[in-house]
């Protein structure tokens, strides 16, 4: 195994990474996928289950509507064809995960196919076209018990909750994705964020990529530069956030072109990202779907959907994305340069949310785009999993607004909200951090002021008003920033009056 | 019709977690021949006309409403495991990946 990386430009420079994305969505149905037990996230082991997601002898399955109908909607949104006869498959496998010894899924019939999901990444916009969204059933959840670390490698054994076994999924499979050079690794994350917004409109699923709800398996190959060849695959399973979807394509591109460069090759295989390093490392070999001796499901009657209900789900679709967001830039006044941070950003929900408090777009975009993004990216977190909430910006800038605080108070706000030291008022009193707007104290810094830059109260004196900038600074220093810049401004100018 | 081979049989035999030493290969493989030709044997009265079946009832769309029915509780779940640890399953170590 070669030990130094290559830089991903070098590699960027020499290869065309090709990607193919898989996503995995729980849809939010009251009920599982074949029964009738509870979905709830978070429920103490094994009391969501029943003899038939137990795989118990003599159980029957019957398929839950919702769960067909939101599948049609999600073809539907993705601009797919929605098939007009499928059934379901058995995906047979020996794994505790399924106490069925199989999972129910689709194979070689999808109940819907041939779609596409447009995404921007820096103002291009990339078409992914969508293979097929198809419909299978969730897994139990496996606590791996001994050995050093609690993953698979090195257990002594495993205990198995199935409590999850069963709940609705969506696979959305893409097609290979290339041309994307060495923007891979941000399509990848505009994709996953796009796909998340567009379902979240559908109100189909919670999307909550941190609760296993949305996950994403990363295919991704280089071929040589100019070639349009592919190259063999590796796939990347459970990447769990957006910010792991871009780092582990761009972590995924710099190995393989690492080994390629080296005149090694590329194994075809799974593999595992670790979040903690960064890095993804060797799984199983992938199965043949031979393997898995799929076969049509026999306790499951073919689904046919009839049109009327096919189109009557498609007009009610909401508006598409695009749309949505063409109508928020308009209102809330923004540039095309400033949305498309705002996308880039992720911050499209948290902008509305804070909008909605009461705060004005401009001052929503600023707080979020600028100095909450960067505070996220610090921290190695997603904007959203920052411990503030819109409600809480829109009260710092509605402070703002009041004059009760300035920007250069307003970031230490943010310090404490999000330290946990409390709502925006408790920590401008905590801390101390309102501005003086009494003219009492502002007038004796002033009078200081002046006192201490004799040449500089002259000039203004003979009407240089912008000299007046180096007062309301040696005022704010002694004020240590807590004053009202303005008011301070107002105050110099009339005792200066010429 | 297909004879099955040895090596089929092995990895069949893997893919079912079942070990198999090289007398059971021997014994096993021509037996499981004798069952794929017997039902082979189905192909020659399926005419071009007949389409495959694979299920008994001409039905579709048979579904059910999205509500919620009481489960098994915790107890009832697990009592037919052969061990169980934390309220969950107890399984023995597994070599494999998850799928």
């Amino acid at each position: 195994m070669t030990t130094t990386l290559m830089s991903y430009d070098d590699a960027i420079a020499a290869f065309d990474p090709a990607m193919g994305l898989e996503v995995h969505v729980e849809l939010n149905t009251a009920t599982k996928m074949f029964c009738g037990c509870p979905t709830e996230f978070g429920a103490e082991p094994n009391t969501q289950t029943c003899p038939t997601c137990l795989g118990l002898p003599g159980s029957l399955p019957v398929v839950n509507r919702k769960a067909v109908e939101s599948a049609i909607r999600i073809g539907l949104a993705l601009n797919c064809e929605i098939a007009a006869w499928c059934r379901f498959a058995r995906k047979n496998y020996f794994y505790p995960d399924m106490p069925k010894n199989f999972q129910t899924s689709q194979y070689d019939e999808p109940i819907a196919f041939d779609g596409f999901l447009d995404v921007e990444v820096e103002g291009e916009t990339f078409r992914v076209e969508i293979e097929r969204a198809h419909m299978e059933e969730d897994t139990g959840k496996s606590l791996h018990v001994g050995g050093s670390t609690g993953r698979i490698q090195g257990a002594d054994y495993s205990l198995v909750d199935y409590n999850r076994a069963g709940i609705p999924l969506i696979e959305i499979v893409t097609r290979p994705i290339t041309g994307m050079g060495a923007k891979a690794p941000a399509v990848a994350r505009a994709y996953v964020a796009t796909l998340r917004d567009l379902l979240l409109g559908l109100g189909v699923s919670d999307v909550r990529m941190e609760q296993g709800s949305m996950r994403c398996d990363v295919n991704l190959s280089l071929a040589p530069s100019g070639s349009d060849k592919l190259g063999t695959r590796t796939e990347t399973k459970n990447v769990n956030s957006l910010r792991s979807v871009e780092r582990a394509a761009r972590y995924e591109v710099s190995r393989q072109a690492t080994l390629l460069s080296a005149g090694e090759s590329i194994l075809q295989e799974t593999r595992h990202w670790h979040e903690d390093t960064g890095v993804t490392t060797s799984g199983r070999e992938k199965s043949d779907a031979d393997d898995y001796r799929y076969f049509p499901e026999p306790d499951l009657v073919p689904m046919a959907p009839p049109t009327e209900w096919v189109e009557e789900l498609r007009a009610a679709l909401p508006e598409p994305l695009r749309v949505q967001r063409a109508r928020l830039q308009a209102v809330w006044g923004f540039t095309d340069l400033e949305m498309r941070d705002v996308v880039a950003s992720d911050a499209v929900g948290l902008i509305e949310q804070t909008v909605t408090a009461g705060s004005s777009a401009q001052a929503a975009r600023k707080w979020w785009v600028s100095e909450l993004t960067r505070r996220a990216n610090e921290d190695g977190i997603e904007l959203a999993e920052l411990p503030i909430t819109p409600q809480q910006v829109a009260r710092i800038q509605a402070l703002v607004d009041e004059g009760s605080i300035n920007d250069k108070l307003a970031r230490q706000v943010f310090d404490g909200v999000l330290a946990g030291e409390g709502e925006p008022d408790g920590v401008v009193a905590a801390r101390g951090l309102a501005v003086v707007s009494d003219d009492a104290a502002l007038g004796e810094a002033v009078d200081r002021a002046i006192a201490a830059n004799p040449d500089v109260a002259e000039k203004i004196r003979d009407g240089k008003v912008a000299a007046a900038g180096a007062l309301i600074g040696a005022v704010m220093a002694q004020m240590r920033g807590q004053a009202d810049a303005g008011r301070v401004r107002e105050l110099i100018l009339e005792k200066l009056a010429p | 019709m297909p004879e099955i081979s040895r090596d089929e049989v092995r990895h069949l035999a893997d893919l079912a977690r079942i070990e198999l030493d090289d007398a059971e290969l021997d014994h096993l493989a021509p037996q499981l021949s004798v069952i794929l030709e017997s039902i082979a044997s189905i192909a020659g009265v399926a005419a071009a006309d007949i389409p495959p079946t694979s299920h008994a009832l001409p039905l579709t769309n048979v579904y059910r409403d999205d509500v919620v029915v009481p489960c098994l509780t915790a107890e009832q779940a697990l009592s037919g495991a052969p061990a169980s640890e934390q309220q969950r399953f107890s399984v023995p170590r597994i070599l494999g990946d998850e799928q």
